[in-house]
């Protein structure tokens, strides 16, 4: 099966004009009765604008309704496909669709339904605000499905794991012709640096100490560019391995513009040792080092007391090749930056922050690892940019209605603690952050 | 004795659907599909436009053998199944054979219910359930110029309309008080009626047909006021029974219909039913009832095959919601949920006796739709349909809906579960 294209709508840039019905209308049949259009947009500028349109279901049910054989799923473009000659009026489709997605079009006296005109639907480009889009859906799957996974196929990690998600992925994409290294936490915990001699990945891998990491790779990659050999020189490191312990060695090859990509996973934590806090942590957040209850001297401790360093951001201020933050809740977004550092680092010192939730240290259902991603970009507790020297920093997926930051808060466990004066600091940190970004954004590009 | 893990019986909606759900949770476990048609799988419902010539016979199947082949499935065609014997996990076949399984589903549809009228059996007479049927009436109609329909259902009015097409003079006979009775109300029977009569057709509702003998023309038909009626093609149209009769063991519960569960299983284990010989749960009633339409098939076969196979994603059977969609000379009704007015509840109509648009919904006291019926009136089916089993509360968009049930429909659907 291949990858399957897709009318997408972006309800927050709709204005109502209409403009795709008449298009619709018009490319369909031949008038402009936006009543005639397989596209329907309704609602109201108070409220906002809906949709109803065919979403060429995997599972559809017009399909299976149909009395007639009328209407067949096409494997091969995704799209249903309505046979005129065999369709007998009967609207059992329309019963069926519980998407308004097929009806009946008085003009004709038979039902009508979305084709995407053949893959050049009318409707998208004739939208003025871009609140259509055409694109391609399961890409990432069609085209990584084909690299080589290059760690062994049974790697230790908590059951949910997301790193174990992301490195996979990024080693993919990164491909053989890589040395890697994995300083002390999760991604050596679970299995990269091998067991008994032998190595759990593909290609030649080490082990660092937390504070040399930048420092070894960078050296690596000099010895192999005097011996005219071109390798990726690739980290990947834990927070606490480079925003604590292991960040001098790491602002120093950023300042000396080593060509190695250095891939940080933010779990927030020291979790592989038993989720201490590191200065990553969130303020609030508990960990085996912030504990609840009884603090020294009698006061009650209530998680972490200071906020989160901004690694990312003291990143920006090296003037590195290219930095950028990335979640797995996005991973075009991902790859797309994924691929920008790894042309980066042939030039230069390349940083990647991707904020990495952690279910068991984070106290959440192992099924539940996209949501808390996504739920913190739309919160903006964290935020997707990149950076680089030319363009300065800019938002790559910006958040313009924010939900409340207790919408992340309520989804783990580690916060479950929190004060009202607790939860309100942390929203204002939030709002603060971002309005900080944004200044940074709108200098840079200045 | 043939063995295999999974015996599909029937090949209609519940069916098909039923092999589907097998085969997303057990591609390879044997699965044979007996059907006692000898054609490929089609559904009964699109035999009227058979019968009009609208859809040719050999371009209605539904399935083909390669897909049969694709999936695995051995596709028995032309056996009936003769006897269950569920004690020993066996079907013995109208051939004699013997099938052993671990699964059964029964979805053996319907027949056309007979009346026990005198001298029916000394004349003539036609009826639609299968696709020979389809074809020996489409032959018939063409040199038809008096006919007769008993019985004012969906298939009936289907025949009436095309042999009144087909240019012969049609009369109806109905037991109700009026058309379409069960599936539309007074008003919309009464907008179908006139689309009858201004093409030349009579109705007689409230009339029965006491006596029937064979004539020159055909039959000649006695009503009970006396009156009589000559045809030269007659077709009895008065409604399905279940087919069953292969339960003979006397093990497996039934009613009108089988009787089955939540997951469409019957009182035997092994056994499940689905589709117009299964007797399920109503949505608005915990009594079980007798829902013969084609989306609740497909719905009661999905369930099936998914229990059948141990689908872990199975969702209970939400109840049968009525629906319907009927064209008529050029125009549409359709019915969606129940006609009755829940306690405490209120039905809203809205006709406009200059276009023939008519509108009913009726709603639950607490503001719940639980009917929608509409003639030339467009709403999407689907839509509503989901507003009744989602019980979605509707107090803050009751009058804007009834005003424009089309785009109000689709709004609350896009935000609702877009």
């Amino acid at each position: 099966m291949g990858a399957y294209n897709t009318i997408s709508f972006d309800a927050n840039k709709c204005d109502g004009c209409g403009d795709c019905m008449t298009a619709c209308a018009t490319a369909k049949t031949g008038t402009d009765d936006k009543a005639r259009s397989r596209i329907q947009i309704v609602g109201s500028a108070d409220d906002g604008f809906e949709l109803a349109l065919c979403r060429q279901c995997g599972d559809p049910k017009c399909v299976t309704v149909c009395p007639a054989g009328a209407l067949t799923k096409d494997y091969a473009s995704g799209v249903i496909d309505w046979n005129g000659d065999k369709c007998v009026d009967c609207l059992l489709c329309t019963v069926g669709c519980a998407y308004a997605g097929i009806a009946l079009d008085e003009g004709s006296g038979h039902v009508a339904k979305c084709d995407t005109c053949d893959g050049a639907p009318a409707c998208v480009p004739a939208c003025p605000h871009d609140a259509l889009t055409y694109v391609t859906t399961s890409r990432i799957y069609n085209e990584v499905g084909d690299w080589e996974d290059l760690f062994a196929p049974g790697l230790a990690g908590c059951q949910g794991c997301n790193t174990e998600l992301l490195m996979r992925h990024t080693l993919r994409r990164v491909g053989p012709e890589t040395v890697l290294a994995t300083p002390p936490g999760c991604v050596p915990g679970m299995g990269s640096v091998g067991f008994n001699g032998t190595t759990g990945t593909k290609i030649p891998v080490f082990h660092p100490l937390l504070t040399n990491t930048a420092a070894m790779l960078a050296g690596i990659k000099r010895q192999y560019k005097r011996v005219g050999r071109e390798v990726n020189a690739l980290a990947i490191a834990g927070d606490g391995g480079a925003s604590d312990v292991g960040f001098q060695s790491l602002s120093g090859a950023a300042e000396r513009n080593e060509q190695i990509l250095f891939m940080v996973v933010d779990n927030e934590g020291y979790m592989n040792t038993g989720m201490q806090r590191s200065s990553c942590t969130p303020y609030g957040a508990w960990t085996s080092t912030t504990p609840i209850g009884v603090g020294s001297g009698g006061l009650p401790s209530q998680g972490k007391t200071q906020d989160a360093k901004n690694l990312p951001l003291i990143m920006v201020n090296h003037r590195c090749e290219y930095v950028a933050t990335a979640s797995t809740a996005y991973m075009e977004d991902l790859y797309d930056k994924l691929d920008k550092a790894i042309q980066a680092s042939k030039r230069g010192f390349a940083y990647l922050h991707v904020y990495s939730p952690c279910t068991t240290g984070w106290r959440f259902p192992t099924d539940q690892n996209m949501e808390v991603a996504r739920k913190a970009v739309e919160t903006n507790f964290v935020m997707l940019w990149e950076y680089n020297r030319t363009d300065g920093l800019r938002f790559t997926r910006p958040v313009d209605d924010p939900l409340p930051v207790t919408e992340y808060l309520r989804a783990m466990g580690r916060f479950r603690h929190l004060s009202p004066d607790q939860i309100s600091h942390i929203q204002a940190k939030v709002v603060e952050n971002l309005a900080f970004v944004k200044q940074m954004a709108q200098r840079q590009s200045a | 004795m043939e063995q295999t893990k999974y015996l599909v019986v029937g090949s209609s909606h519940a069916a098909l659907e039923a092999v589907t759900a097998i085969r997303m949770h057990d591609p390879e476990g044997s699965l044979t599909l007996l059907t006692r048609d000898p054609h490929l799988p089609y559904s009964p419902t699109v035999l009227p436009y058979v019968v009009s010539g609208r859809s040719a016979p050999d371009g209605i199947f539904l399935r083909d053998e390669k897909f049969f082949a694709r999936l695995g499935v051995q596709f028995k065609r032309g056996t009936a199944l003769k006897a269950l014997h569920p004690t020993r996990n066996a079907a013995e076949l109208a051939d004699g054979s013997e099938i052993a399984y671990e699964k059964i589903l029964l979805a053996t549809g319907a027949s056309p219910a007979i009346p026990p009228i005198p001298g029916l059996d000394q004349v003539a007479y036609h009826v639609l359930r299968t696709l020979d049927d389809a074809t020996k009436l489409n032959a018939a109609i063409r040199s038809s110029k008096q006919a007769v329909v008993l019985g004012a259902g969906l298939v009936g009015m289907h025949a009436a309309e095309n042999l009144v097409k087909a240019g012969a003079k049609v009369t109806i006979v109905e037991m109700a008080k009026q058309l379409t009775d069960g599936y539309f109300d007074a008003i919309a029977a009464g907008l179908i009626e006139k689309a009858f009569t201004d093409n030349g057709a009579t109705i007689l509702t409230g009339s029965r047909v006491v006596k029937l003998a064979p004539s020159a023309v055909g039959a000649t038909l006695t009503l009970e006021n006396g009156t009589t009626l000559e045809a030269d093609l007659l077709l009895v149209a008065t409604g399905v029974r279940p087919n069953m009769d292969y339960l003979t063991d006397g093990q497996v519960e039934h009613d009108r219909g089988i009787l089955v569960s939540d997951s469409m299983q019957t009182s035997v284990a092994n056994v499940w039913s689905a589709g117009d010989c299964a007797q399920a749960k109503g949505f608005f009633t915990a009594d079980k009832v007798m829902n013969a339409i084609l989306p609740d098939a497909t719905e009661q076969g999905r369930i099936a095959g998914m229990a059948m196979a141990g689908d872990p994603g199975l969702k209970q059977y939400p109840g049968g919601v009525p629906l319907n969609t009927y064209h008529f000379f050029g125009r549409h009704a359709i019915s969606v949920g129940s006609s009755k007015v829940p306690e405490g509840g209120e039905m809203v109509t809205r006709f406009d006796e200059a276009s023939g648009r008519y509108l009913k919904a009726i709603f639950s006291a607490d503001n719940r739709l639980t009917g929608i019926y509409g003639v030339n009136e467009f709403f999407d089916g689907g839509v509503m349909c989901q507003l009744i089993l989602r019980r979605v509360d509707l107090s803050a968009v009751r009058e804007r809906l009834l005003a424009n049930p089309l785009a109000v429909g689709r709004e609350l659907m896009s935000k609702l579960w877009r």
